[in-house]
Parts: structure tokens; sequence; C-alpha cells
């Protein structure tokens, strides 16, 4: 149709489109294709880039090559616990179940994992994991997995269409998803793919806070998209925080500084120098933790005779301790508090047991960890709640929408155990890709959308670009992180939450001006205009279901309800946005699970 | 506090300039912090790349007062102090605005390395590999495609009619990488040799100063496929096994004469950006 196209909005046509490449996206894309459909894969950066890449500790899977009594029965009975019980037990299930098959597809297609002796894939030992379970190449797992999958999708010639961000998905007259709208980055110019699937692999959420380890990427976009397209979404108020994220300098800010410096001795200090963790040892675990510094020291050396220091803490105890030092007035200049293993181990020690914690630190920051204390504090870091999704096809209840990774909710419950993310990207990766493709091959054919719907999607995009007054997009973003931060952040109470739902009618109200200068090509504050409504939306779902979640579990944690309640643990929370924009929340009940695996937590009482 | 002047070249493929940006010194940080800050105030349209922000993902690569670095792990305090600082997009790629480069060149020299065939697996499904095996192809598996060696390499660097057949060495390390797999099957030499332009690197080493990941790109991949390539092509006892024995790999160029446009050297990566032809169908 050359010549009559040059008003149109450039279009593309597939039975499969994948929005998002990083581990999710890519093995959905693999599987897609592999079954014959015809597929695009969608992504806001250059492929290879997206915050899989930073996953460093391993892949989870029940492999048993280094513990042979590991299978998926302790492997699911781990992510439940780990997960409060709050998980969908057949995603668990499956993950525990197809999780090994898909390690050793990926060394099928040239991953090298470190070996066991006798030429295995080895297997190591991370929290929450009963067995050495975690595959891993050193502390690099997430890159070798994104470049196995990358290498995987070029070999098999899919699509990519990189640098493309996807504003919103339109659904035809069945109500079923049949275009996603968006632009491309370096152009600005506004692009459409029509599809007969559509799976979302968007990531997390986590750019609305602060302090987070997330990338610029993690705005929320498959989370929002769902949401508007009248998705169920569950659970969104848990959101993992690690304790000690680096918060100072800032050229390590949201840095993680791993469990392992408190295990090899790292302490918490308060602005005074106190070690303030004595000062917070809970009831429940005050049998079995030191009471005194002298006592805490002498485990290190002997773990039989002393009981674990309190800086080992399972991580919502000691986040919630150091938020509360930061309270009272007691934190570092920069809002943490002070991770201190320089006074307590030899410079060649630390060097010896943390190589790459002493190496990022010195040659990013300039901060010797053997000579000072580093700058911790609680760092949002993962995803838990998200899109609800079918178990077995990760179909969300939008005909024709598909949702894996840490976009869907539900495989992980109230908290994330380490190295069940790698994996799960992986199990539902390809799941959702085979019944997007089974999906795509039931239907006749792709369905254009409503041109005055694109059109309408891309007024609001543009919007800010023809303001010549109004608020900068970076302004807003800082506020909405500082607001997050401080109300919405790891520990929550009521008066602060619903400050903050008035808060984000504020912040919707000012995002309706905002202005940006430049022009559409490569434009990084028109790029920041068009996340923030995404933003907005995925952080007013936290914050209602926080406000509602009336315990504390996992991830979530409320200062007024400090406790599990078994009434809250038998709930999804489940949230919607109605066409006119409206919010709905409603409890509904867990899936329940069957007899001969609620047998398993019945063997051994947590 | 001091200030730091910033001189942040600015454009687009028409053409650009140096911007000056003085910006409050703040104790810290590293390059990329300042950018993000410029972007925060003066200038927020100015186009950087990044995503990890702690060198693992190797989106955020410029070149930093002439040299090509990490922006995010380019500290401030180590650069001269009281001079500006002079950010620059790399050189070796279009230009597509400010500090960001079309690098579509890498990813269509990728899609013409034949993946990995592996051999057939134990009786139980599965391989066995010992550490001591993989520990090469580990060395150049951790490459965060940042690119910057491909920006330094001299052949493509100034001689933009070269990129049609040369790989350069973030895809040399890639072969290397495949032809040291203790699975791989394959045999790429050939097409190393007549397609991938190895013998157009003159082994200066630039790309593995240059590399944030330290991996030995030249000694332990370009200079041993050289080698190989070598053997393949000259060794005549190496020859002769060839037409005696029975091959047990199969080269990647018989490969590519079996199905013609496969490997060829001018495939497209699917274009970044309108502008570029798209697919209208």
């Amino acid at each position: 149709m050359p010549g009559d196209t040059s008003h149109e909005p450039e279009s593309h046509d597939y039975d499969v489109v994948v929005i998002g490449a990083g581990g999710a996206g890519l093995r959905a894309a693999i599987e897609a294709r592999e079954l014959g459909q015809r597929t695009a894969l969608v992504c806001k950066s250059l492929l290879g880039k997206a915050h899989t890449v930073m996953a460093e500790g391993g892949a989870a899977a029940a492999m048993g090559n280094v513990w042979p009594e590991d299978n998926w029965k302790v492997h699911f009975r781990d992510t439940m616990r780990g997960g409060k019980m709050l998980n969908n037990w057949r995603m668990a299930q499956l993950h525990a179940l197809e999780a090994p098959d898909r390690i050793y597809e990926l060394e099928r297609w040239g991953a090298l994992f470190d070996r066991t002796k006798d030429g295995r894939i080895l297997q190591r030992d991370f929290g929450g994991h009963r067995y050495a379970r975690l595959a891993h190449v050193g502390d690099r797992t997430g890159l070798e997995l994104i470049r196995t999958l990358q290498q995987r999708a070029i070999a098999l010639d899919i699509d990519v269409f990189m640098e493309c961000k996807i504003l919103r998905l339109l659904k035809g007259p069945d109500g079923s998803v049949t275009t996603a709208v968006g632009y491309w980055r370096p152009s600005g110019e506004i692009v459409s793919f029509t599809g007969k699937a559509f799976v979302l692999a968007t990531g997390s959420i986590g750019k609305s806070w602060l302090y987070t380890s997330n990338s610029w990427e993690s705005t929320g976009d498959g989370h929002a998209m769902a949401a508007w397209a009248g998705a169920d979404m569950i659970d969104m108020e848990c959101v993992q925080f690690h304790p000690t994220g680096m918060v100072w300098p800032l050229s390590v800010r949201g840095i993680l500084v791993t469990e392992g410096v408190r295990g090899d001795g790292g302490v918490l200090r308060n602005s005074e120098g106190r070690r303030f963790m004595f000062d917070y040892i809970p009831p429940m675990f005050a049998a079995e933790t030191a009471d005194t510094e002298e006592e805490g020291d002498r485990w290190y050396e002997d773990h039989i005779n002393n009981r674990r220091p309190p800086e080992l803490l399972p991580r919502d105890e000691v986040a919630r301790s150091i938020n509360s030092e930061v309270k009272a007035g007691r934190g570092t200049p920069h809002g943490g508090v002070y991770l201190d293993i320089a006074t307590r181990r030899s410079a060649e020690e630390i060097r010896r047991r943390l190589p790459s914690m002493y190496h990022q630190f010195m040659e990013l920051a300039g901060v010797d960890i053997t000579s000072q204390p580093m700058e911790v504090g609680p760092t949002c870091h993962y995803m838990m709640g998200g899109v609800r999704v079918d178990a077995e096809t990760e179909q969300t209840t939008v005909p024709g929408l598909f949702a894996a990774g840490e976009v869907a909710g539900g495989m992980h419950g109230a908290n994330r155990l380490g190295g069940n993310s790698l994996s799960d990207l992986l199990v539902f990766g390809r799941r959702a890709g085979l019944a997007a493709a089974e999906f795509a091959q039931g239907r006749d054919a792709t369905i254009g959308a409503d041109p005055t719907e694109i059109a309408a999607v891309v007024a609001e995009a543009e919007a800010p670009l023809g303001r010549d007054s109004g608020e900068s997009p970076y302004d807003l973003h800082h506020d909405l992180q500082q607001m997050m931060q401080e109300l919405v952040g790891i520990i929550r109470t009521e008066s602060e939450l619903i400050r903050a739902l008035d808060e984000l009618d504020a912040l919707s109200e000012r995002a309706r001006k905002l202005s940006v200068s430049g022009g559409r090509a490569y434009n990084p504050g028109w790029n920041l205009a068009t996340d923030i409504p995404a933003m907005l939306t995925t952080s007013r779902l936290v914050a209602k279901g926080a406000l509602e979640r009336r315990e504390s579990r996992g991830g979530h944690t409320r200062e007024d309800y400090p406790l599990p309640d078994p009434e809250f643990g038998k709930v999804n929370l489940v949230q919607r946005i109605d066409v006119e924009g409206c919010y709905s929340l409603e409890p509904e009940p867990l899936l329940e699970m069957p007899a001969e695996l609620k047998e398993l937590f019945e063997e051994e009482p947590h | 506090m001091a200030d730091v002047t910033m001189r942040v070249w600015r454009g687009d493929d028409k053409g650009g300039t140096f911007t000056e940006y003085v910006m409050p010194s703040v104790e810290g940080e590293v390059v990329l912090d300042v950018i993000h800050r410029i972007q925060a105030g003066p200038a927020p349209d100015l186009a950087c790349r990044w995503n990890c922000k702690a060198g693992k993902c190797g989106s955020c690569s410029a070149e930093i007062n002439g040299l090509p670095k990490l922006m995010c792990m380019t500290r401030m305090d180590v650069l001269p102090e009281g001079e500006p600082v002079v950010v620059a997009p790399m050189r070796t790629f279009p230009i597509v605005r400010d500090l960001v480069t079309d690098v579509s060149f890498n990813y269509t020299m990728a899609r013409q390395v034949p993946p990995l065939k592996p051999r057939e697996p134990e009786a139980d499904g599965t391989y066995r590999m010992q550490q001591i095996d993989i520990e090469r192809g580990q060395e150049f598996r951790k490459c965060i495609e940042c690119f910057m060696c491909q920006d330094v390499c001299h052949v493509i660097r100034d001689h933009e009619d070269n990129k049609a057949t040369y790989a350069g060495p973030r895809l040399f390390i890639r072969f290397m990488e495949l032809e040291s797999h203790p699975l791989d099957t394959d045999d790429r030499r050939e097409l190393l040799r007549q397609r991938m332009g190895l013998g157009m690197c003159n082994i200066t080493k630039c790309c593995t100063e240059v590399c944030p990941e330290h991996i030995k790109i030249t000694d332990n991949a370009i200079i041993p496929l050289k080698e190989r390539v070598v053997d393949a092509s000259y060794d005549p006892v190496a020859w002769l096994g060839r037409k005696i024995l029975k091959r047990t790999k199969r080269s990647a160029l018989d490969a590519a004469l079996d199905a013609p446009g496969q490997y060829a050297p001018t495939r497209q990566e699917r274009p970044t950006h309108a502008g570029a032809d798209h697919d209208h169908s």
C-alpha cells in the first residue's frame, strides 16, 4: 500500500506478540516460534540488556546433583513455605517439577554452568532451600541465562523489535486482545502490532521506589497494561525489600549487599555506633538468638554452643529494625544505617571471603569495605504480586493475553525464595509461549484495532510533547519515588497508606500536566513521561492491597498488624480496574491444594 | 561545593557539537550519575542508554575523555580534577542521538554465527563436562556486550565498508567460545576465514585493553582462532586427514553452501527505528 500509508502508523502482524525480552519473554518467544508461530519479540531496551542480567545467585531446580535426596516435592514445599502459603500451589508444583528440564535444555543451547567433580551441573545453597539446588555460573547466572536464550532466539530467526515501548493493549469486539500500540524510542514514531495472542513478560515495578535494585525499565508497564485491559491482579501488596541495599554513595545506590556479609561477621550499627539489632529481638526468635555481643561473636566460630547474632534474623526483621532506627533519628546522613565488617575482620580475610563485594565497592564507589563501613537500607527488589494467571497456561483473565515472569502473580506467594525467579522465568515463559501458540492456532486471523482507539492512545502519549509549560516528568517521578519509599515501603501502617492514596491522587493530577522539551527521537524525558501512567497505576494497586491486607505476611509488613492472620492467609486480594477507571478489590479464597500435597506439610510442621 | 564541567556531545545523524553543562560536584558519583542529573535539570532530552547501573548489562558505553568506558563504572573522582569531562558517543557506530549509537551491526553479525551443535547426550539424557574444560568458554561468556571492543577495533573504526565482512572482537570471542565448547560438533573455521574477516585483525590488542570484563580477547580468542583457521587451511597433515578420515565435524561453510542465504553477510537485523526499511506486509 505504498503511497497512501504516510499518515497511517506503522503496523506489524504476527501470530504471537511477546512484550518484554528478559528471561520470560525470550523463553516464551522461543517456544511459540518452535511451534511454528510467526512470533515478534518487542522490548524497551537492546536485546540482552533486560534486568535478568542482574540475577547473581542461580536458578533453583531439584536436579539432585549435589544432594540426591532432593526432589520436586522438597522444592515445592520450600517454595510454599517461603511464600507463606499464599502461593498458587499448582504453579509452585509445576515450577518444582519442570525446572530441572528447563536447566538441562539451556545446556543443550550452549549454557556453561559450573560443574561438580563428576561433571554434572553444580548446585549451591541458598536461603530457604533445604538442599543445595541453585544451578549457577559464579555470580553471573542471570547473564548466562539471558545470553543463552538470546542466542537460541537468534538461531530460530525470531523477529526482534528493540527499543520499542508498548503503551497499551487494545481489545476487539469479542473482548480479546488484538493490538499492542507503542512507539520506537530511537525515532519516536508510533508503531502497532496486531496478533492472535499476546504474552506479557515485562518484569517488575521497582522504579516507583527511591531505593531500588531495579533498572529504569522496571516501571510496571505490563502490570498496568493488563490492569487497564481489565485483567485480575492479585496480591499486589507483596513486594520484596532487601534489608541491605546501598544507600550511599550515589554510584552504588540500590546495589544489594549480600547476606553473606552479615554471615561472615558484618554487624549493623546506628549513627551512635550501637549494634542496635540486640534491641529488636522478637520473642518468637529469642530462644535461638544471642542476647549479648559476646555470645553473638562466639557463634561465628562455634555454632553449637552459641546462638546466632541478631544481624542474622530473617530479612523482614532486619529491615524493620533498620527502618525503626532511621525513623528514630539514629540513621546515617543518607537515611540508612552502617554495615560494618571493617572493624570485625582483617582486611585480608574480607578480601578473601567477599572478593566481588570488595572489588565492586572499591571500583564503583571508592568505598574500601576493609577499612570503612557501608551505608545500607531497605531496597525494593522484587514484585511477587501481579497479573492473575492460570497455572497451566499463564492465560490471564483477558482472552488472548498471557503473562509470565515477574509480571505474573501467584508463583511466589507473599515472599520469593532466592533462585526461584530464574527458574520461574524458564518454566512459565515456556508454558506461556506454548499456550499462546495454541491459542493463536485456534484463531483464524488477526483483527486490526479501531483506528480511533489507537489515535486516543497516541494522543495521550504525545500530550506532554505539545505543552509549552508544565511540570518536568523527572520531578514528578522523584516525588513519586520519595512518597512510595516513605509511605509504602517495607514497613506499612494504615495512616501512611491512606496518605499515600491521597498523594497518588495529587500526583495523578500533576501527571496530566507534564511537559517535555525536545523532539520525539530518543528523548528520555518524553520516554519517562510515557512510563509514568503505569507507575502511578501500579503504585496505587500496591497501596490499595497493602491497606486491605491487615496482617504481616512475607514481604508485606504492617506495623499496626505485626503478625500473620490465618484468615488473610486463606485469601488472595484480587484487584480490577473497570472501563471507567474505577478500582475494586475483593478477597478471594486461595485455590484448594489436593490432599496428597497437603500431606507434605503435615509431615514436618513449620 | 566545587562545580564540574561536563562537555557532552549533542546531535544526531545530521551532525552535532559538544555542549557544556556546569554541574555542582557531588561526592561519590560516577559519570552516569552526572548525566542523569543533567537530564533531570538543564537537558531533559539528553539521550543516553543505561539499564543496570552496576556494570552488568553493558548499555552505557561512551567515550569519556577519548577512551571507551562504561559510564556507570567510571567514577568522577578518578578523572582529572578541574578539567572538563568530555563525554562522546562511540565513534564506530552511526549516531542515533547524543550519546546513543546504532549498534545494530553487532546484532546483524551475531545472526551469522552458527549456533552450538551439541553432540548426543549421555544415556540419562544429560551431559558431563569437567570444570577445567569449560573455563575458557566461561571466560568468553562473561561478555556483557558493551561493544567497546568493536568500537576501538581499527578494522571497522575508520573503515565503514569493512563492516560487511568483519565480525569483530565481540564475535570472535563468541566463535572461540563455540570452538572450545566441549559439546560442539560444528566447525566454523572456513566461515571465519572466508566471511568473518578473521585475517583482517592485526592483533593490536586494543579490544583487550578496553574490555570491562577483562576478557583476554586477543590472546585467548583471536590468536587461537587464527591458528586454528591456518591449521584448517594449510596444514597438509590436517588436509590429508580430512581427505582420508570420515569427518566428524561438518563445516559451517558446507552448511552455508547447502542453504544459500542462511549465512549471507548482507542480512539485516530488524530495524530498530522508523526510517529504516520497515516491513509493511
